[in-house]
């Protein structure tokens, strides 16, 4: 049987394509960057310090932590469910990790690793108790939210505080690579980019399918080339680039590529998107769920020992406070959704964005704490109404 | 096993009937119960499907028409009772098996994952990869599943939308084309055309034809006497739970098998030949 292959998807098809995208429900990144071009054009009017190259490099620093937490969030929301215990993991994972680095003199990298794979450890066993007892997860991470809390302060002991002076913990987060590095790191990633887009409009051209009108295809390709750049630049101008920066868009690129584009991130949409299609197509929604519940501990651990790095300290209260909340509303806050099944990886990062930029920008306005909290509700708000209404429009629509 | 449940014994087996019983079933279910909770929605039903045949399953709501399908395919695991795919005996634990063995489902509540495009419903759970790396091979996949809607005739935008975003018939026929993606033997469809308009219908049952043509057997669930008279080879009606009637294309009427499936006054409207 022979296609006829259409060489090219016409115009109207491309511009309503978003538009089917919304109207299903996934409401996708343009309403969170809209979000962030517009806090950051209010904040740079009301304090000229906020734009700066400084200020924006503090700001990278400052939500790398939450961008990791919240990268396992995503991962646990796209499934439907929900992970209230990552605070506590990523108290616990920076505990752990400086209890063996300082008061066992392990060295660095296996007391890194330690806290890790408490991470791992405890999203395994969330992961096992939900889909064994099937008791909501909501539930079995909020148990996880009070257990592990009590076994940091356990851990921590008396002292309550440790104090971090190992240099390769401390350079996870106060390390920055040269402008040097920065710009040949900046060529290289573009040069991918470039080099992804034509190989695989080569391959759709081999297996003739319809091709995507080439000068939009290029003109995202530009937009994403500017916008790494621009980032590059303004880096460039202060410390560099921070190492902290580049581990949280690691782990962000490496996400995205399992989410999108292999059969393990196939299938966690598929578990959230309709959990009994799922398991009648002979998916082991059990096996991934489990998996997903590991790897938003290992997140959260990791998380906390970034954390931990900038603030070279761990004590009673690490973990404790807006992680746990911040985590979550970063993720919908980036577009994806509560009901499971859509949204991206990248909503960590654009989400972590939009609160770390309130958070810093209020404070550079001297502005208090109980201000922030009402900003970021409403911020909150905002996001999983948009959420909400792109659901309803879903099933106004019997879809 | 008795191939005529509902039927007289001794009735004289006039014009040779589509299927030969001397033929091997291709599927066929031994005594197969199944209980939820207090219902008991299969009590020791005998079913088979031969090569190349088309067998419809009838029976009013709650009959425990999708609750058979389920058991074959490896979605219900029954209380009791045997299944015998090919003349072999095989143990059926989870969904895996059936689709293993060639038997392909499309439910009724069609199984689809709204959120996912059209080519990755169409490949749910047997994802393609580029072999060196274990990244999904989308092109491939893309290819197939246009290859596959267009031999089908089916009509749809671009197979990169999600499904949330197709028409009820649209859906329906993405759930069809999945059931015919793979090496099928037995193709169940349970009511295939409930949401589908009059030209979508009668491409899904041109559909089951040329399945059967291609020696498949195809076992298709449908409240549609007219389509069911249509297509079909061989009527069960299933009644509360139990088999209560077998008719061969020569026999059927729409009385007997609407008596049946009623069970009220069956009987009165026995052969007429
Ligand atoms: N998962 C389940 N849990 C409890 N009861 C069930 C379940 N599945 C089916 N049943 C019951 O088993 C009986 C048979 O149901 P089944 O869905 O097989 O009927 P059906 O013949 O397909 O009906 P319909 O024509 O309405 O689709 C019904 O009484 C139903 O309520
Ligand atoms: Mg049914």
């Amino acid at each position: 049987m022979s296609v006829a292959a259409a060489p090219q998807v016409s115009l109207r098809e491309t511009l309503l394509t978003p538009w089917r995208r919304i109207r299903s429900g996934d409401i996708g990144s343009l309403p969170v960057l809209a979000g962030l071009v517009l806090i950051w054009a209010v904040f740079d009017i009301l304090n000229p310090n906020f734009l700066t190259p400084l200020n924006l490099t503090n700001l990278t620093v400052q939500i790398t932590d939450i961008g990791l937490v919240s990268t396992g969030i995503v991962l646990v929301l796209l499934l439907g469910e929900i992970d209230l215990s990552v605070g506590s993991v990523y108290g616990l994972g920076s505990a752990v990790m400086a209890v063996l680095n300082v008061k066992m003199g392990i060295s660095a990298v296996p007391a890194v690793i330690g806290g890790i794979l408490t991470g791992t450890l405890i999203g395994l066993l969330h992961g096992f108790w939900f889909t064994r007892f099937r008791i909501p997860s909501f539930v079995v991470t909020l148990a996880g939210l009070l257990a592990w809390f009590g076994l940091q302060l356990r851990v921590l002991g008396e002292t309550g505080t440790i104090n971090i002076y190992d240099p390769n913990i401390d350079a996870l987060a106060g390390k920055f690579f040269s402008p040097a590095f920065g710009w040949a790191l900046a060529a290289v990633v573009v040069a991918i980019l470039t080099v992804e887009l034509f190989v695989r409009r080569r391959r759709r051209a081999t297996a003739g399918l319809v091709q995507n009108v080439l000068v939009l295809e290029l003109g995202g390709l530009v937009a994403v080339a500017a916008a790494i750049f621009v980032a590059t630049g303004v880096l460039a101008s202060d410390r560099g680039v921070p190492l902290a920066l580049l581990i949280l868009l690691g782990f962000i690129v490496t996400f995205d590529l399992i989410t999108k584009r292999t059969r393990f991130g196939r299938h966690i949409y598929a578990v959230g998107g309709n959990a009994e299609a799922a398991r009648r197509a002979g998916i082991s929604v059990n096996g991934i769920r489990i998996a997903v519940f590991a790897i938003a501990g290992t997140m959260a651990a990791i998380g906390g020992i970034l954390g931990a790095s900038r603030l070279l300290a761990v004590n009673y209260s690490s973990g404790t406070g807006d992680i746990l909340l911040d985590a979550i509303a970063a993720a919908v806050i980036g577009g994806t959704s509560l009901f499971g099944g859509r949204g991206t990886v990248w909503s960590a990062l654009t989400g972590s964005l939009v609160i770390g930029s309130i958070g810093n920008g209020l404070a550079l306005l001297s502005v208090s704490a109980d201000i922030k909290y009402m900003i970021t509700g409403a911020v909150l708000l905002a996001a999983v109404t948009i959420d909400g209404v792109a659901r309803q429009g879903r099933q106004r629509a019997g879809l | 096993m008795s191939e005529t449940g509902g039927w007289p014994a001794g009735h004289p087996p006039s014009v040779p009937a589509p299927v030969p019983t001397e033929r091997q079933p291709i599927l066929e279910l031994r005594s197969i119960s199944k209980h939820f909770g207090a219902v008991q929605a299969l009590s020791s039903v005998d079913f088979e499907v031969y090569p190349a045949e088309v067998v419809a399953l009838v029976g009013d709501n709650g009959a425990g028409k999708s609750t058979l399908v389920k058991t074959m395919a490896g979605i219900n695991i029954p209380d009791s009772g045997e299944i015998w795919f090919e003349g072999k005996h095989v143990a059926i634990h989870g969904p895996r098996e059936p689709a293993a063995l060639g038997i392909s489902t499309v439910y009724q509540d069609l199984a689809l994952c709204d959120n996912l495009d059209v080519v990755a419903n169409l490949y749910l759970g047997r994802e393609e990869i580029q072999p060196p790396v274990p990244l999904l091979s989308e092109e491939r996949m893309e290819h197939r599943a246009r290859e596959v809607l267009t031999s089908l005739d089916v009509k749809i935008p671009s197979v990169r939308n999600p499904v949330a975003a197709l028409s009820g018939g649209q859906r329906q026929s993405v759930a069809v084309a999945r059931s015919v993606m793979w090496k099928a033997k037995v193709v169940m469809l349970d009511e295939p055309t409930a949401a589908l308009g009059v030209q979508q219908t009668k491409q899904v049952l041109e559909l089951v034809l040329r399945l059967r043509n291609q020696g498949l057997g195809v076992i298709l669930i449908s409240h549609n006497l007219a389509n069911v008279f249509e297509v079909a080879d061989r009527i069960v009606v299933l009644r509360l739970g139990r088999r209560v009637g077998t008719f061969d294309r020569s026999k059927m009427s729409e009385e007997a098998v609407v008596a049946a499936i009623t069970g009220a006054e069956f009987g009165k409207f026995q052969p007429q030949a």
